[in-house]
This record gives C-alpha cells, structure tokens and sequence, in this order.
C-alpha cells in the first residue's frame, strides 16, 4: 500500500505537470463516455482537440473565444488566491453586457469615436459594481459570498430577460426579445480580416500582462497571496481584509463586466438572451487549469475555447450532445482538484509499523 | 384583482409541495456539514437524482423506484466529492463546484431521450376517514408519501444528531476532527458516510422536482434550488427543524410569486408585507443583541412604503422576469439577516468546516 507524506515545498514538477496529465485523464475518460453513447471516440476526439486547429477560421475563433475566458479567469484567480470566491462572473458578465448595450442603444445612430470606450466604461462598472454586492455584504454582514455571488447570477440572467423584453427590445422586431443590431460606432473593430477577432483580444492580453505585473511584483499582489496563503500573517502584517475582499471581487468583476462587453460588442453586435453561454463558470476551471498563474490562464483559456469550437462542430458532425462538453468540463475540474495532492504530497510505500 | 379566487388552504398545501424539495436536499446538506465538510454540490446531485429518478420511474414504471434510484445516483455523485476531498484532500468548495458542473452536464446528457416525457403518476396517500376532515384533512392529509417521509426525516435527523451516540461521534467529527481523531473515532469514514448521505437526501430532493412537483424532466430544472438549500442550512442555524421552517419559508415566495403572476396582482404588495416581516424579525434580533437596529427599521420603512404604493396602485404591473428574481433576492435578504450576527451564527456552525483533515502516521 502506499501513503500520503508531505512534501516540504509544492513540487515544482508536478505543479506544471498536474495539469497536463489532468487533460489527459479527461480525454481517456471522455472517450469512454462517448463509445458509452455509441459514438467514435477517437473521430470524437479528433474533432474536438484537432480538427480546428487545421482550420484558419477556428484558428481565429480561438481567440474570440478564449479571450473572454482568460480575461474572467484573470480576475477570478485573484480572489482565488485570496481565498475569496467570487462564483458568480456570469452574473457580471451578463450585467457588464446590459450596461454597455443599454449605452450602445442610448446612442443608437450617433456616430463618434467616443461610443466604444464610454460602454467599456459601462460594461466594467457595472460588472464592478454587481460583483461589489457580494463583496460588501460578507465584509459588512458576514454573508457567505459564495452563495450570494451565485444567487445574483440568477437575478442578472431575469434582469436580462426582463431588459431585453422591456426597455432594450428592438422596436422593430416584432416584440422578440432581442435588442436591435448595434451600428458601426458600437461595435468594436475587427482586428483581422474574415474573423470574428476583435481589439477586445488585444486589450485582454494587456490586463494579462498587468496582472502578472500586478501579482509578482507589485505589494498588492503580495499582499493578495499572504492574505489567501497566512491569512494570521497577513492581519499582523496590516493587511485589511475587508480591503482585499473589495479589491479582489470588484477586480474579478470590473474583467467579468469587461469580457461582457467586448462579448455583446464583438461577435454577437446585439443583445440577446441567448448571449451568456457560461464563460462565467468555465472561467472557474480556466483559472485552476491555469494554476491561478497568468501564463498558465492563457493557456488553459485557449484549450477550453478548443472545446467550444470543437464540441459546437461535434454537435453537427458526430450527433454528440452539447451536455457531453459540460460534463467534460466538471471531469477535467475533479482531475485537476484530485491530482492536486501530488503537488503536496508524495506517495511513499506504507511502512509496517504505521496506520493511517 | 379577485383575491376571493385563492383558496388559502390550495395555497398551504402547493407551498409545502413546492418546499419539500428544499426540505429533503437541505436536511441532506446539514448531515453533510454537520461532519465538517462543507459540500458545495446540492445542485449538481439534485438535478442528477432528478434525472436517475426519472429515468428509472419511467423505465420500470414505479416512482418509488425512481426515488431509490435517485438516492442511489446523489450518494453516488457525492461519494466522488467524498473521495476526492477526503483520500485527495482536495479543496472543498472548489471540489463542490466541480461537483455542481459534472452533475449539470451528466443529467443533461443522460436527460436527452427523456425530454418531453410523461413520468408515471405518485399517487397521493388516500387515508380513509382522515381525508375527509372538512380543513384538517385537506391541510394534513392530502399530501403523497414523499411529503410525510421528509418530515419525518427531519425528525430522524434530529434525533439522531441530538439523541443518539452516533449522533454525538458525528458532531464530534464536525467540531474538532483532530480531537476525534485522537479519541479513536474514524474521522474518513464518519464524513463519507455523511456525504454519502447529504447527497442521498439531494437526489430525492431532485427526483421529487421531476416526479412530483413538475412533473417533467428539463434541462437544468433545479434553478438554483440546490444553492437555495445550501442557504436554508445557513439561515437553520444547522439545526434540523429550522430547516424545515426555512424550506417552508423558500416555498412560502415561490408560491407567492407565482400567485402574484397568476392573479395579475401589484407585486409591491407581497415584496412590502415580506419586507416588513422580514424588518420586525430583524428588529427583534437587533433589539435582543443590544444592536442598532438602523438598517432593520429602514427594512420596515421600505416595505411600508411598498405596501402603500401596492394598495394604491393594485393594478400595477411588472413584466415576469422581475418576479422571477424574487426566491433569490429573498435568499440573499434571508443570508444578510441571518449571518448579521456573527458571534450567534458562529455559535452553531461546525468548527472544522470545509477544513481538510489527514492524519499523519
């Protein structure tokens, strides 16, 4: 039998391979579940990790897809290490998208370069200010901000049914509950031709390098990781907690908002119900793969973005349910939290004498 | 508005039908989190049970064999979490939500060939005589099986964490695992054990969304009812019967908003009269505290307020989506009141909750 001893430091090794062999673990497995339902698992697969990577236009719908994710992810892994859990991103990022479209559709046919960063503005506040509810009722209630991050992601999905049947629904369109398409000024600009990439994926790879700036070399970022890390240390070192909750979640909002609004300004041009198709909570799992480290985020934002493209065409091609694709994504999670012990711990054959 | 159109008793019984899911997931949770483990999976395993209950009701045609079904498949998927947070000491709330994505997506992929089906019928009990009682029998007596097994569960719940030597070793677990440990008690399989069963009590919960209260399986038909479960814990104090006071609370709103939508009425008036209920018991847990009881009476001010405006406006109308954010927003209000104050509701929480535990050796 073997057994469980603490290793002195995290193993740096295992750090970097966890993940990789979490990946793994989820293909052996997915590929089970889908010869389970009677489908090839390796034309399955093929479709899914491979496929678009051979293509120029799944190529680029990589970063359309990405982005949003690794932005999310960016601000979630702050709080993570915090030990704050900010689970509701897709509630700021629904809010993120309202705000910047309520602007968009407030200037509807105004023309002028002032439009897109006035709903950038909007899209980030808003994200902010719905991930703030949580962050100050724990720090002035002691409300678990877990469950009341998760609850508003509920109110925020009502709230954008609610607007998109009310105040923001196209005039024209037959009482539809869609807004109408955004015009030129609104929509942000396409940074390749015959792609969906939009300035949106240039701005997340700039908040990426500010947050690996941010967390390796700036007191802030210190002070995040003590305040997760030793949380004792932290309050005898002055580190104010109520401060690091505000800033994490307002943070992990303002970039849900943001991921929102270059969402409804990019590729969809147009606000609809069917805009949320969960980045909020893959995030979560962006920001694990990634081991909560910037570098790591992108990546993992990229491998998950794989999945969408992939299992979206796996859905067409193969006939395979779009559910698969999410329980994949809960798989890869639970490899990923179980692998994690080897990172702390090595596995040591068990010595006679000892019980555990 | 025609207010004669609502049979107050019509009302008591879909209240308690509507919070006898809750009362089944949440029991469920408090077991769990009772042994200190903290399982942020309630969703994920109801709307699996909710779907393995289906499935198996309509396969076999027996709804009692759905809802073994469904408790078999919760304590199944919480055996994974029970694996990984107690052998591979993963982080629990981060387990949890894994928990809650796998459970979403596999219900789904295994709901597939189920939409749209009917499932086969659970009868209510028909007790002779006593069903014939003019109110009684309707308010008592009239409810299927899985009603009277969840309060009853409730019971044995309470008995057993307040009564029983087992009961004891439980919270024992829950309150300092190093301690137990030290007194010889098998910490791992104690918790398992409790997993196993909060996510038991989750299936049935889910199984009893898709047989009886819907009855119908779609995608992601929990809603939050799991998360809102998790809340009841809270807001009970981690005591049993409060629980179910609290479930019946939750079932209280949805059947409130849904009434509110059906009679078209001004939904000020329900928000204001839960408003001021909710601010006089703040107002009284603030007095009792010796607190400043601002933000209570401001509560009251602003449901009076509401109140008002409904009385004066009956005919005011808001569009569905609003109403739905009420069993929500109401957790959140419920969860701000509850948690206000810290030293009570850390007197009754589990100390070693959500903290790993490994014995070294």
């Amino acid at each position: 039998m073997l057994r469980l001893e603490a290793r002195r430091e995290p193993s740096r090794a295992m750090l970097l391979l966890t993940p990789v062999l979490a990946v793994a673990l989820t293909v052996l497995f997915g590929g089970a579940l889908f010869a389970a339902l009677g489908k090839d698992p390796v034309a399955a697969m093929r479709v899914i990790f491979v496929d678009p990577l051979f293509d120029p236009y799944s190529r680029s719908e990589l970063m359309v897809k990405g982005a949003p994710l690794a932005l999310i992810a960016i601000g979630l892994s702050l709080g993570f290490r915090a030990g704050i859990w900010n689970i509701g991103a897709e509630g700021q990022f629904i809010m993120g998208a309202v705000a910047a479209s309520a602007v968009a559709l407030a200037f509807y046919d105004v023309q002028g370069l002032w439009l897109l960063p006035l709903m950038l503005v909007a899209g980030t506040a808003a994200g902010a200010g719905w991930a703030m509810i949580p962050a100050v009722l724990k720090t002035r209630f002691g409300a678990n901000e877990i469950l009341v991050s998760l609850m508003l992601v509920y109110v925020a999905e009502q709230f954008l049914i609610a607007m998109v049947s009310g105040p923001l629904r196209d005039p024209q369109g037959f009482n539809f509950p869609l807004s109408r398409s955004f015009h030129d000024s609104a929509v942000l600009p396409v940074l390749m031709e015959y792609t969906r990439v939009h300035v949106g994926v240039l701005v997340t790879l700039l908040v990426v390098i500010a947050a690996q700036v941010l967390m390796s070399r700036h007191i802030f970022g210190f002070r995040i990781r003590l305040s997760g890390e030793a949380p004792r240390a932290a309050r005898f070192a002055g580190v104010d907690r109520a401060h690091v909750t505000w800033a994490c979640m307002g943070l992990s909002g303002a970039a849900a908002g943001l991921a929102g609004m270059f969402e409804v300004a990019g590729p969809a041009q147009q606000l609809a119900p069917s805009l949320p198709v969960g980045y909020g909570f893959t995030a979560i799992i962006v920001a694990f793969l990634g081991r909560l480290s910037p570098p790591g985020i992108v990546l993992a934002a990229a491998i998950m973005a794989l999945t969408y493209i992939g299992g979206e065409t796996a859905q067409f091609a193969l006939g395979i349910p779009a559910a698969a694709n999410e329980t994949f994504r809960g798989m890869l999670l639970f490899f990923l939290l179980g692998l994690d012990i080897l990172v702390r711990y090595r596995l040591v054959p068990k010595r006679r004498e000892a019980r555990t | 508005m025609d207010l004669s159109t609502l049979d107050p008793i019509a009302l008591i019984v879909s209240l308690i039908i509507a919070a006898t899911p809750l009362v089944l997931a949440a029991t469920g949770e408090l077991v769990t989190e009772k042994s200190g483990v903290l399982n942020l999976g309630v969703e994920g395993m109801m709307v699996f049970g909710a779907i393995t209950g289906f499935a198996a009701a309509v396969e076999s045609g027996s709804p009692w064999l759905g809802f073994l079904a469904s408790a078999t498949g919760g304590a199944v998927l919480a055996l994974i979490f029970g694996v990984m947070t107690q052998y591979l000491l993963s982080n629990q709330v981060a387990t949890g939500l894994a928990l809650t994505m796998f459970g979403l997506g596999l219900a789904a992929l295994i709901g597939q060939p189920y939409a749209g089906v009917k499932p086969p019928p659970f009868p209510r009990l028909d007790l002779p005589l006593l069903g014939d009682i003019p109110v009684l029998g309707r308010l008592l007596f009239s409810f299927d099986a899985m009603v009277y097994l969840s309060i009853l569960l409730v019971a044995a719940v309470w008995w057993f964490l307040a009564r029983t030597r087992g009961g004891m070793v439980l919270r024992a677990v829950g309150e300092n695992h190093d301690a137990a440990h030290s007194l010889g008690m098998k910490v791992v399989p104690i918790r398992l054990a409790a997993i196993a069963f909060g996510g038991a009590c989750a299936g049935l919960g889910g199984a009893y969304l898709s047989l009886v209260r819907v009855p119908q399986w779609t995608e992601g038909m929990t809603a939050g009812a799991g998360w809102i479960a998790l809340a009841i814990v809270v807001f009970a104090s981690w005591k049993p019967w409060r629980v179910l006071l609290g479930a019946y609370l939750f079932g209280g709103v949805t059947i409130l908003q849904l009434n509110t939508q059906a009679l078209s009425l001004n939904p000020a008036l329900p928000a204001g009269a839960g408003l001021i209920v909710v601010g006089l018991v703040w107002l009284g847990l603030a007095l009792r505290a010796g607190r400043p009881a601002g933000l209570a009476l401001a509560a009251l001010g602003l449901g009076a307020a509401a109140l008002a405006f409904g009385l004066a406006a009956p005919r005011f109308q808001i569009g569905s989506a609003w109403l739905s954010m009420a069993p929500y927003l109401v957790t959140i209000l419920v969860l701000v009141v509850m948690s206000r104050d810290r030293a009570r509701a850390a007197l009754n929480a589990p100390a070693s909750l959500g903290r790993v535990f490994h014995a070294a050796g």
